[in-house]
């Protein structure tokens, strides 16, 4: 939380009419942040009270008819994740985001470190190439790497093996950048006595450079953990198996099997969101400083 | 994170011992990001590009036909670029988003962020705003699916409408309306990190500039356009540039709510490509597609080396 902090510190109004006039002075602040914070949690909240709601009550009134909340129901989650097939989503989104998280990770940090701390010719200008490459859309890999997964008869696109591949390299671009950025900011001292008491890279890197190097190596993780988790569209590309797919391509099933069914297509939106919750507030610190270090260099 | 990247240098790592010319060190670290670099993004991308002048059906890509998946994407095929009165198809609905999205995102994040800062519970409610950029934008299609169901024992805001006799509405059925609705939840979700980001540097502005502003009988309005967006205006542009980024690449958002529709109204330029390319099978011209893609994203490439070079150059 501690990014989010408030840091501006004002004097503390001294009298009870000092306290009224500020206060009746920042009623618009309070009533336009009081409004915004409804519109942010308000269409949150109606979703997820309907997923508690049994289908009956659903059809006949809104989920904000608070005399039915009585009748709650874990039922619409029984379903979802029983006979519709989360659970089993839920498991693939796991195998889907793991690998494609720590593989990543494990190779923009080598790559990051030989970009900040081994010379070598055209250094600068292979980071420069990679900067670049940040900007390379997912879309262009699709059709070539579709192809080239059927053709090698490997059954990548029925597995897992094509998105990992894919999610690697694509995270590949924005790792080597932050963590590059970071690697370079580390004390230059410590690196070079290392290097004079005969120290290799691979022991530099591993004993130095990756313990320091925590913070921002966990702000990487958590982005990219969150950013498989969530993707849509890779998914749908690169599993191209039924008994495969990531919760987030089987919502998309049932939305258009039960379009209105909303009270199984509630339960299951909020499956997906479970994890991604879980991670936001337990781990904001890392979340925050990754959002500031990534977008504001 | 942010103060200590700053400081990063090339300069100084231009000095730095690293045993110096090749060796093997350098293969082992930067070896397999560069063969997953060049393997996944290096080779799709001219292999897209090649494809662009082909025909490539059902995974033949043995037909050259030129120019023609160009020529037909920008003037023979309505649902990506019909000019007229009033203009539609997927890259003119990527044009609403940027001049829409892109801009009013700033500006509330921008608000939000002045206005916490006078209250105690600025944390939260810079969580509360900042919360749909942890979901999943398939859940955040659903949540607003259900908020304009037409329905009104079932959607909050036709129910909301039905108060004031109004509606109800099928923003989402309309072509009229649809793009709007769909800009209406990107915005809705995009806030928390503008919200944040440009948090962050107004704190960096001394409460001083404003103070004296305030002495010198400026309104709040006077201050917010003429004192604040002026001292935050880098800031800004970072973020609207992340916004157009988000744009260029909006896929989930629209297929999970619209797939596009009704019709082709809601399509942009990342759901066509998917679109012609797979459902289609129209592997050229979903090439030529995220071609167009690409071209889009060039001057965001060249704006993010020069602003990086320029950093360099500064240490």
């Amino acid at each position: 939380m501690t990014a989010l902090e408030n840091t501006t510190v004002k004097a503390p109004p001294r009298t009870l009419s000092e306290r009224i006039v500020r206060f009746i002075g920042r009623t618009p602040v309070h009533l336009v942040l009081s409004l915004i914070a409804l519109v942010w949690l308000v269409p949150s909240i109606g979703l997820f009270v309907t997923s508690f709601r049994p289908s009956a009550d659903m059809r006949a009134t809104g989920w904000w008819d608070i005399s039915t909340w009585t009748n709650f129901t874990l039922d619409n989650y029984q379903r979802v994740i029983s006979s519709e097939g989360m659970g089993e989503a839920f498991l693939n989104s796991l195998w889907i985001t793991i690998p494609s998280t720590l593989i990543p990770l494990v190779i923009a940090s080598m790559a990051a470190y030989a970009l900040a701390w081994i010379k070598f010719p055209f250094r600068d200008t292979i980071f420069l190439i990679i900067v670049a490459l940040l900007m390379v859309p997912v879309q262009v890999g699709f059709i070539p790497l579709v192809a080239a997964f059927r053709e090698s008869g490997t059954g990548l696109l029925t597995g897992f093996g094509a998105v990992w591949l894919a999610h690697t390299a694509y995270a590949l671009p924005f790792g080597i950048f932050l963590l590059r950025n970071f690697f370079i900011t580390l004390p230059k001292d410590l690196i070079e006595a290392a290097r004079i008491d005969g120290a290799s890279n691979v022991a530099i890197f591993r004993t130095i450079v990756v313990p320091l190097s925590v913070p921002a190596i966990a702000a990487l993780g958590i982005f990219q953990f969150l950013w498989t988790w969530n993707d849509l569209l890779m998914a749908l590309v690169y599993v191209q198996r039924n008994a495969a797919q990531p919760m987030t391509v089987k919502v998309t099933q049932l939305l258009g099997t039960y379009a209105t069914e909303w009270s199984l297509l509630s339960a299951a939106a909020f499956l997906i969101m479970i994890v991604p919750l879980v991670v936001f507030f337990s781990l904001q610190r890392y979340f925050v400083q990754g959002l500031l270090a990534g977008s504001v260099k | 994170m942010t103060a200590t990247s700053r400081t990063a240098s090339v300069s100084v790592a231009k000095t730095n011992q690293g045993g110096g010319g090749f060796s093997w060190s350098v293969l082992i670290f930067l070896g397999p990001a560069a063969l997953f670099l060049l393997v996944f993004l290096v080779y799709p991308t001219i292999y897209t590009l090649l494809l662009s002048f082909n025909r490539g059906r059902g995974g033949e890509f043995t037909n050259w036909v030129g120019l023609d998946n160009w020529i037909r994407l920008f003037t023979n095929d309505p649902n990506f670029l019909r000019l007229g009165i009033p203009p539609s198809g997927a890259l003119w609905n990527n044009v609403l988003w940027i001049l829409f999205y892109v801009s009013l995102t700033v500006l509330f994040g921008l608000m939000i962020a002045v206005m916490a800062t006078r209250v105690r519970y600025e944390s939260s409610i810079k969580a509360i705003v900042f919360l749909p950029q942890a979901i999943a934008a398939t859940s955040l299609a659903v949540i607003w699916r259900f908020v304009y169901s037409p329905d009104p024992d079932t959607g909050l805001l036709n129910a909301l409408l039905g108060v004031f006799n109004a509606g109800p509405v099928a923003l989402l059925g309309n072509p009229d309306t649809v793009n709007w609705a769909l800009i209406g939840v990107g915005i809705w979700g995009s806030v928390g990190f503008a919200t944040v980001i440009l948090s962050a540097a107004f704190k960096g502005i001394s409460s001083e500039v404003l103070e004296a502003a305030r002495v010198d009988g400026a309104s709040e309005t006077q201050i917010f356009w003429r004192v604040i967006v002026p001292m935050v205006s880098l800031p800004i542009s970072v973020v609207a540039v992340t916004l157009v980024v988000n744009v260029i690449k909006l896929f989930d958002l629209i297929y999970v709510m619209t797939a596009g529709g009704p019709g082709a109204a809601s399509r942009v330029i990342a759901f066509s490509m998917y679109q012609e390319a797979f459902p289609q099978g129209q592997f050229g011209y979903g090439a030529t597609i995220a071609v167009v893609m690409v071209l889009l994203l060039i001057p965001v490439m060249v704006y993010n080396i020069r602003r990086f070079r320029a950093e360099a150059v500064q240490q």
